[in-house]
């Protein structure tokens, strides 16, 4: 069998339907075998639409998503999503093409050192070199990629590698001596937690992406529903904890809520769940949770007390670990009276400081208001795919998440152009939900040409633009720290017969229907519309141009002192 | 932490982790003999901002496992960082953060000093000191090779200097656990 025919083999056998790429000289061989494999190959219009695709598949799935690129530039162009990979754990196996093995190394035509390049960005990286060990090699990736902390793997195959008659043999077992990710948690340390819990007063549970890649949602609420205590998550763990619920704080950081960074800042225990105090959630380290002691619960050993030592630190999965925190816990039989005190602090934190925005004036369109006229229109059941910017932050303070996975988003390395391809990776994996896009007039252009995969692939995507003419963050920091000296931040999106592109004469290009909305006395109606239609829409809704994202722990400011 | 069946009091937590040593470290790291994997190892150190003292890289008497010996200040780095991230390398097996006491480590150093006709007789009287070997002798040089702890290298080191050294190659520790049982 050709090395190539059995790549497919392999992916069949890890249950793999679909995949995305875009193929060139490197993998010609493979794109032949894709040709009557019976796998659903999506064909993007950049790799790096490929790659983020594929993030938003396993994002919205849970499984592996898969992703090819041909050698030389394909597999450079993979770069950022394999580094967005990297940054937020998402399992992902991609297939690099590479020149012929007699010319690695000799300047060959389209010859990029892809592991090199791919090294600090990786889980884990194969060049093969041996075509007999393709077939194992896959699955060790997809083993990797999937388990224990999530990331990214990479494998590499030189061209004539992959035209190799080789003996295909399904492969049932991975042996990889060095890779035993550590699961069950140490007994002592849980009895410990259990017990540093019923000790406390004023606790707080911190959970972040590490949850829901876990699957650990479930055991999460009833361990939180059964102690009653107050629970805050990071941009990465939104939809672990349902929101809204009387016990969820909202999001933590620098632009979550000021109850959930508040209740940080006066804990004297927080319970941190896959989560790895990363500078956007903590403001001045030094500062972040002054009165407390940490129990940090992580499956990456790592992480625990990478930033902030941990008082109890707990290595394992936390879908087994929390189970077993419940039963010790429950088996202390603490007073949850203890708590009081604590509620009644957060809830007069709650009335006094709500998220808010200053209303509109006339028919102009807050974006905040926006993100809350989707949650309506799709009654919060929607798959949320973000780009990267103020609308993200909006996107994830004024949609609520009452489902792990309905998310989808950058968040470690903040990769404007990730919505949109995640949005078809999402649909694909998710096909019965509706997916809507939030973006901005930065991000979408970014990658845009995926307009023409939705349109090939018949997806019924709604893309929300939240217009604002701005690269608006950037505009947002240029306001508040820099002197309001706004550099490169215009980018003529705005305005009149004068903008462009003009975003709906481009969905029409694409045969795509475009809508305008302007007048935020029909906001919600028009949404409505425009989401009940079918097929996909692509919208662009013109929206205050100088909205700032609030509240915000300015940087380097420690979370008490957070402004508007 | 005693562990009863009393409740914890919050104040009877301590951190744990990330912290300084202040002393020594040297990391006996065994690794997959694949391709790439030296560069993986001290790719990670460039990322992490972690410093290695010494490296040193070879055969173990299983051909496809190799040893990586580390020597790591643990004053200025988090030694439990650095073996925790050497650790989620696949090809990583496994690693022993040796115990000076426990340990033998050695180190070979090769000196070139210039000399004249009468301080050649002078360095060789110092290698003998120091139980070196005087490799090769020139008209205007003399190569001594030195093998022993870090200390006794440098010692030497700090002698010749007057001399007038004129290179000086060292191959970084290899160390190995005293007793019975494997490094
Ligand atoms: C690839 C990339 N380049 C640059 C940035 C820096 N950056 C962060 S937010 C932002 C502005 C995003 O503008 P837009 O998409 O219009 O969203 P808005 O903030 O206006 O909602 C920029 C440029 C980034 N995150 N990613």
């Amino acid at each position: 069998m050709r090395a190539v025919d059995a790549i497919m083999e392999c992916l069949k056998a890890e249950g793999v339907d679909v995949v995305f790429g875009y193929p060139g000289g490197a993998n010609l061989p493979t794109y032949d075998a894709f040709y009557d494999a019976g796998i659903h190959h999506v064909l993007v219009r950049h790799e790096a639409g490929a790659g983020h695709a594929a993030e938003g598949y396993a994002k919205a799935t849970g499984k592996v998503g898969v992703a090819f690129g041909t050698s030389g530039p394909g597999a450079t162009n993979l770069v950022t999503p394999i580094m967005d990979a990297m940054m937020d754990s998402v399992p992902v196996v991609f297939f690099t093409g590479q020149v012929r093995t007699e010319l690695l190394g000799t300047d060959g035509f389209q010859e990029a050192d892809t592991i090199g390049i791919t090294m600090p960005a990786v889980k884990h990286s194969f060049l093969i070199t041996d075509p007999r060990e393709l077939p194992r090699t896959i699955h060790e990736a997809f083993h990797i990629a999937g388990t224990g902390r999530p990331g990214p793997v990479v494998i590499d195959l030189p061209m004539d590698l992959s035209k190799a008659d080789i003996p295909y043999e399904p492969v049932t077992d991975v042996h990889l001596p060095g890779y035993q990710p550590r699961t069950t948690g140490n007994a002592k340390q849980i009895r410990q937690a259990a017990r540093a819990l019923a000790a406390s007063r004023r606790p707080v549970f911190y959970t972040g992406g590490g949850v829901i890649s876990a699957g650990a949602h479930e055991e999460l609420r009833e361990l939180v529903r059964y102690g009653g205590f107050p629970i805050t998550s990071t941009l990465m763990g939104l939809g672990a904890y349902p929101a809204p619920d009387p016990q969820w704080l909202g999001m933590l950081g620098m632009h979550g809520t000021r109850t959930a960074n508040y209740s940080i800042d006066e804990a004297d225990l927080v319970v941190v769940i896959g989560a790895r105090f990363d500078d956007r959630v903590t403001g001045k380290l030094s500062e972040f949770a002054p009165r407390a002691k940490f129990v940090h619960i992580d499956v990456d050993p790592a992480e625990v007390s990478k930033n902030i030592p941990a008082h109890i630190p707990l290595v394992g999965d936390a879908k087994l670990v929390l189970p077993k925190l419940l039963e010790e816990y429950r088996a202390l039989d603490a007073d949850k009276a203890r708590l009081d005190a604590w509620w009644q602090r957060i809830r007069t934190w709650q009335e006094r400081h709500p998220l808010r925005y200053e209303p509109a004036e006339g028919t102009e369109i807050k974006p905040q208001s926006v993100v809350e006229a989707i949650y309506t229109v799709t009654g919060g059941e929607a798959i949320i795919s973000s780009d990267v910017g103020q609308h993200q932050m909006w996107g994830a303070q004024y949609y609520h998440y009452p489902e792990p996975r309905r998310w989808i988003n950058s968040g470690g390395l903040g990769t404007m152009g990730f919505g949109l391809p995640a949005a078809i990776g999402a649909q694909m994996g998710v096909p019965d939900r509706l997916n809507v896009v939030i973006t901005g007039d930065g991000s979408i252009q970014m990658n845009i040409q995926e307009l023409a995969t939705i349109r090939q692939e018949g997806l019924p995507i709604k893309v929300v633009i939240l217009n604002n003419g701005y690269l608006g963050m950037v505009r947002q920091w240029q306001e508040l720290f820099w002197q309001e000296r706004y550099s490169s931040v215009d980018m003529n999106t705005f305005g009149g017969e004068e903008a462009f592109p003009d975003f709906v004469k481009l969905a029409d290009a694409y045969g795509i229907r475009g809508v305008r909305l302007t007048d935020s006395t029909s906001l919600e109606d028009d949404l409505r519309a425009a989401f009940e239609a079918e097929g996909p829409a692509f919208i662009d809704v013109r929206v205050t141009r100088d909205e700032k994202v609030y509240p915000m722990i300015a940087p380097g400011e420690p979370a008490r002192n957070m402004v508007g | 932490m005693v562990d009863t069946n009393e409740l914890l009091s919050l104040d009877d937590l301590h951190a744990a982790g990330s912290i300084r040593t202040g002393r020594k470290h040297v990391l006996s790291v065994l690794v997959e003999n694949k391709p790439g994997v030296l560069t993986r190892v001290s790719g990670l150190f460039t990322r992490r901002g972690f410093n290695i003292d010494t490296l040193s890289v070879g055969p173990t008497d299983d051909e496809r496992i190799s040893r990586i010996t580390l020597t790591l200040d643990g004053a200025s780095q988090p030694i439990d960082q650095v073996t925790k991230q050497l650790h989620k390398l696949i090809n990583v097996l496994k690693i022993k953060d040796l115990e000076p006491a426990e340990t033998v480590a050695r180190e070979l150093a090769l000196f070139k000093v210039s000399v004249d006709a009468q301080t050649r007789s002078e360095v060789r009287e110092l290698a003998e000191v120091f139980r070196g070997k005087v490799v090769d002798i020139g008209k205007r040089s003399i190569i001594v090779e030195i093998t022993g702890e870090r200390s006794k290298i440098e010692a030497f080191e700090k002698l010749v200097r007057s001399y007038g050294l004129v290179e000086m190659i060292r191959t970084g520790e290899v160390a190995i656990s005293r007793g019975r049982e494997e490094t």
